[in-house]
Order: C-alpha cells, then structure tokens, then sequence
C-alpha cells in the first residue's frame, strides 16, 4: 500500500513540475507585455521600463522561474500585476465558488446519469429506453449556455424561485449560496449527466452478457436483483473514469456558465488574467488546475481499487 | 414417471440472417438419479439445449415444445416461478470457469448466494453450510479460501467454487456443460471424477455435455448424439458404444485418435462443415456430409427407427449404415 502511495506522489510531483515549465514557458512566449496592457498604449517608454523593473519582469527568465517555484514552496504565490493583491487572495475566493459548484453540479450528474442509464438498460429497446435515449441525444446537443438562459427564464423570471445570477458570498449562509448555485450546477449537469448515462447504459449492458451475470441468474436470481447485485458493480469502471474527466472539466471549464450567471469562479478569474497580461495569475490558477486534475484521477484510482479487488493486486 | 420429459423441443433464434433453428423437434428422457450425455460437434445445439432447459436463452430466443419437471411445464411457468427452480431443483454448471464467478465478489458470498436464496438462511447459517460445500468440493482450507476472490484461484479450484454453487441447494438436476473442456488435462479427470462421485452420491440426475466420446462413455448411463439441432441417436451408451449405428456417430468414433494408431496415418475426419442453422437443409441434415446420403435424405426427415430397447436411430440408409460398421465408413 504504502509503495502504492510513494508511486503516486512521485507521478503528481512530477506532473506537477512538467506543467509548471510547461505553463511558463508559454506565458513567456504570448504576446503582450504586462507593464504595456496596464499603463495603456500611450504610456511612455520610460513610465513602461520602470513598471517592467518595478514587477520584476527585467530579470531573465530561468530566475523569474526559479523565484516562482521558490515562492510557491514557501506559500508565497506571489502579487498580481494587475490589482497589486497577493495571488492567493484572487484565487481563494474563486475557489471557494468553483469547488462547490463543481461537486454540486457532478452530484447532479451522477444521480441522473444512474437513474436514467440504469433504466434504459433494465429496459433494452424498450419504449423507456428508446425514449430516454433520445432525450440524452438532445441532452448531449444542447448548448450549456442556451439551456442556462432557459432555466434562468424559467426559474428566475418567470417562477421568481431562484437568483438570476451572482453570487451573495458565503458569509450570507449556505442556503442563500445553494440557491445561487443551483442553476448553473443545472445548466452543467444536464449536458455531462446525458452523456454519463449514455456511458452508464452502454456499461450496463455490455455487463449484463457477461458469464458470470449467467451464472447468477442461473442461481435463481431475478433479473432485478442481479443487476443490483451483479451488474451495478461491476459496470462502473468506465463510468468512473468518465466522471474523473467530467470532474476536472468542471473545475476549469465553466467560463461560459460563470459568465452566464455572473460568478466569479476560476474560469473567469484566469479568463480575466489572461486579458490583463497577469502572467503570475495565469501561471498560479493553471498550475492549482493540474494539481487538482492529479488529485481527482489519484481519487479515481483509488475508488477503481474498492469496485474491483483485481486492480489492487496489480498495482501494490 | 420420469423426473424431466423434453418433448418436441424448438429453440429458434432471430439473426440478422433469417431465423436460426438452434434445437429442433427434440425429445428427452431423464429419470431421477440417471444420468444423461449430450454430444456432438460445435454448434450442433447442445448448450443450446442446456440454456432451454435452464430458461436461461437469449433474449431473442422462441422456443416452443414442452419440457417438463415432475410433470410440470416450464415452458409455461412464470419468470417468478423459474427463478424458484434455477439453482434450486434445477443448476447448471459453464464451460468457462475463469469468466463463470463474478470477479468482484468473494467466492464465499457467491457461494452462500443461492443458499440465502432458495434457503433462507442467515449469514452465519449460510456461511457454514458454504464451507462443508467447499471441504465437498475439495477446495484445501475452505476457512481461508472462503474470502478469496475468483482471480486468486486457479481455473480448476474455481470449477470445483463453481460445483459448489450448484450443488448448494442440492438440486434434482445437475447440467454441466462441457464442465472440463477450459481446464488443463490433468485436472479434467479429477473435475469429472468429483463430479460424477458427488451426483452418486447426492442421488442427482446429471446431464452431461460434451464434446469427448471418452468423457461420456465414462460418466453416464444414457447418450443423445446431437447434429444439426437434433437427436440422431440415442439409447444406453453401453448399447451405443456397443454398436454404432448412424452415420454420424460412426464419424465421430472414427475421428477419434487412437493408441497404436500408425504415426503417418492421418486421423480420420468427416468432411464437412456442421450446417448453416439459418438455412438447413430441408431432409437430413446430415446429408451433405454422409458418406452413405442418398436422394431420398436430401428431401425428407429420416424417421426414428427403434433399434432395440431405448435405443434409437434417425436414418433413411440405417442397414447400409450398420453393415458398414465394420469395414468403416470413413476410411
């Protein structure tokens, strides 16, 4: 177990490591000067080097990494160029609004993902089937941000049931923040539930042909309770592996819905960051990113190891 | 009166092609404690047969006929009622042990499964009786072994997690289909051998399927030689081995390599291929591969002709087929 944790931890270090040059190096190479966008086009040259020196931008490129890293090892992400605050202060507030919509909205998804996947499957080709089938099609097809304008018309203007938008912080208490959250969790839940309950679907009844599925129901099992029993479990490899993408997707990729909904989430943050030429940003929210997409897929490892006692023989 | 009675059995299923006719017009006796072989190349119905029998066909399966369990249609039984008899009074045992056990449960609890089932007993209760099942089946230290999962155990301790199963509510039948033919050579004997001391021992009635002359000739009573979806002959398999009559059980025996045999003979096949089930030949369907096929196989069904007490042939050249019994018909 232990060499198992050790293993892991050297791939997320150097993950880690390989996306920081990575991300670096491409800040480096973007166009536009920080000093440039902040001072405006009319700004001197004078005014433009002296900023430059000011931020620390004059040093060559391999110390302002080293100092970077150096910082980040002590906790120090740094000052934004933009608003002068330290790094941490940016992010923290957008975490504090991503994180928990990403989960709201992945519990969502996964509660109709299983219901209607495991559905259509008890019903093969069925008129259940046939109908939810298509119902995730258009769930599939649809744009998030359309259907976000939808169910703010709905809930919001005509019903008056939920915020349109913003976020109330979360000193207002949890209810008021579920509130303004639960739209947007919605509007990201449907697309990636319709296509999680496609995967569902398709799992279940590729399971539902296996020997040992025969076998069960040759021991006098019924139908249903060899799915509870026998398939569930078992088809739930390639659903979790498509939640450990959707997971990290929510993380960094709801700028649109942000936007839709007014919350200053991470998406918009680094969106905001990468206008202003606020490399140190960019660099501190991208790097935070791959971590957490280290740690969900880490997650996901584990949890493949409690479905299927095979996969911990291999890799302990 | 018999313990299960198959009359007139007709497996269809629909493929892409057309229907299959898997089984077709077949018939089955199976009194209780006496065991039965089923053989026959690939594809000629047997597991076919054995699912039928289970209730257990694809779903894109009709069949149509009457089996019967103490006098009982099954056919005619409702999935509820089915489920009551499947592992009950009825079980099955697969060809494929390595994919057979669900990999993600213990063998204990699989085990104990049917027995919290059709028994109703606790899980302490349940737990016993799974382990003097496994002492049974010869698993060395059931106390360990009881929490190992299928992939820790070798293919033929999971056969034998497999008999255990099926024999847990000590059923009326046991089918085993081709219950050895996975596993190496030196443990097929003892499979066997397990097999048929513990259904003697039991007092089970046993069908066995298979595509080995040798392991049928050994371990039952009874024969059903199958071709193309039905039975071309059948009777004691003293009586078939004795003297066989159809062509297609001469074929077999004849394909079958022999001690003593010259080293650069070639072993004797039936040419051929088993038939297209989608399109079967409207007579015999063994008449484009018999060395004895006349015009008269190729347009009507052979009648089935009593040779002696139980024993019966499907054959329109059945003379010709038993005067050439000596010389070999596939020589």
């Amino acid at each position: 177990m232990s060499v198992f944790f050790a293993k892991r931890f050297l791939t997320f270090l150097a993950t880690l490591v390989g996306a920081s040059i990575v991300i670096f190096i491409v800040m480096e190479i973007l166009p536009g000067d920080p000093a440039l966008v902040i001072l405006g086009v009319d700004a001197t040259d004078e005014a433009v080097l002296a900023l430059t020196k000011e931020l620390g931008l004059d040093r060559p490129a391999l110390e302002r990494y080293f100092s970077w890293i150096s910082g980040m090892m002590q906790g120090d992400l740094g000052i934004s160029y933009a608003y002068r605050v330290p790094v941490w202060e940016l992010v923290e507030g957008a975490l504090k609004i991503t994180i928990p919509l990403a989960i709201l909205a992945m519990t969502l998804s996964v509660i109709l993902a299983l219901v209607i996947g495991l559905y259509a499957a008890a019903n093969h080709n069925k008129i259940g089937d046939v109908s939810l089938m298509g119902f995730s099609q258009l769930g599939i097809s649809v744009p998030n941000f359309w259907l976000a304008i939808l169910l703010i018309l709905f809930f919001a203007v005509n019903l008056r049931w939920l915020p349109a938008g913003g976020f109330p912080g979360w000193e207002e208490g949890i209810w008021a923040c579920f509130k303004a959250l639960i739209l947007p969790a919605l509007a990201l839940a449907t697309v990636q539930g319709a296509m999680l309950a496609r995967i569902t679907r398709s799992s279940v009844l590729e399971v539902f042909r296996e020997d040992y599925v025969r076998t069960a129901r040759a021991k006098g099992l019924s139908q249903r309770r060899t799915l509870w029993g026998h398939v569930l479990r078992n088809s739930m490899i390639p659903v979790l592996t498509a939640m450990g993408f959707q997971f990290a997707n929510l993380l960094a990729g709801t700028v649109v819905i942000e936007n839709v909904f007014h919350i200053p989430g991470l998406g918009s943050t680094v969106l905001k960051a990468i206008n202003n030429r606020d490399t140190i940003v960019v660099e501190n929210v991208v790097l935070l990113l791959a971590g957490m997409v280290v740690l969900t897929n880490f997650v996901v490892d584990l949890l493949y190891a409690v479905i299927d006692p095979r996969l911990k023989a291999h890799d302990i | 009166m018999a313990l299960l009675e198959v009359e007139n059995l007709n497996v269809d299923l629909s493929t892409a092609m057309g229907p299959a006719r898997a089984v077709r017009n077949l018939n089955l006796t199976l009194d209780r404690g006496q065991s039965l072989g089923i053989v026959g190349e690939s594809g000629c119905g047997k597991s076919m047969t054995a699912l039928a029998l289970m209730g257990l066909l694809p779903e894109n399966a009709v069949t149509t006929g009457e089996i019967r369990l103490s006098n009982e249609n099954l056919l005619k039984k409702s999935e509820r009622d089915l489920c009551s008899i499947r592992g009950n009074r009825m079980a099955m045992i697969f060809q494929e042990p390595m994919t057979s056990l669900n990999p993600v449960h213990s063998v204990g609890r699989q085990i104990m499964e049917p027995l919290r089932l059709h028994r109703g007993l606790s899980k302490t209760d349940a737990k016993k009786k799974a382990l003097q099942l496994m002492d049974r089946v010869g698993i060395p230290n059931p106390e360990e072994r009881i929490a190992n999962f299928p992939h820790q155990l070798s293919g033929g301790q999971r056969q034998r997690v497999m008999i255990a199963i099926a024999l847990s509510c000590e059923p009326d039948i046991l089918i085993a289909d081709e219950p050895t033919t996975a596993l190496d050579v030196t443990i097929q004997d003892q499979i066997l051998e397990l097999i048929h001391n513990l259904v003697a021992e039991e007092g089970m009635a046993l069908i066995l399927i298979s595509h080995d002359l040798g392991v049928i000739a050994e371990n039952t009573e009874k024969v059903a030689v199958m071709y193309g979806g039905t039975v071309v002959e059948s009777g004691a398999t003293d009586q078939i081995f004795g003297q066989l009559s159809h062509p297609y059980t001469q074929g077999l025996f004849a394909a079958m390599p022999k001690l003593g045999m010259s080293r650069n003979k070639r072993l004797t096949t039936i040419p051929g291929t088993v038939p297209d089930l989608v399109n079967l030949p409207s007579g015999c369907t063994f008449t484009d591969r018999c060395p004895l096929a006349s015009n008269i196989c190729k347009e009507t069904t052979p009648p089935i002709e009593e040779l002696g007490p139980a024993h019966t042939v499907a054959c329109h050249n059945l003379k010709k087929a038993i005067e050439a019994r000596s010389t070999g018909l596939y020589e």
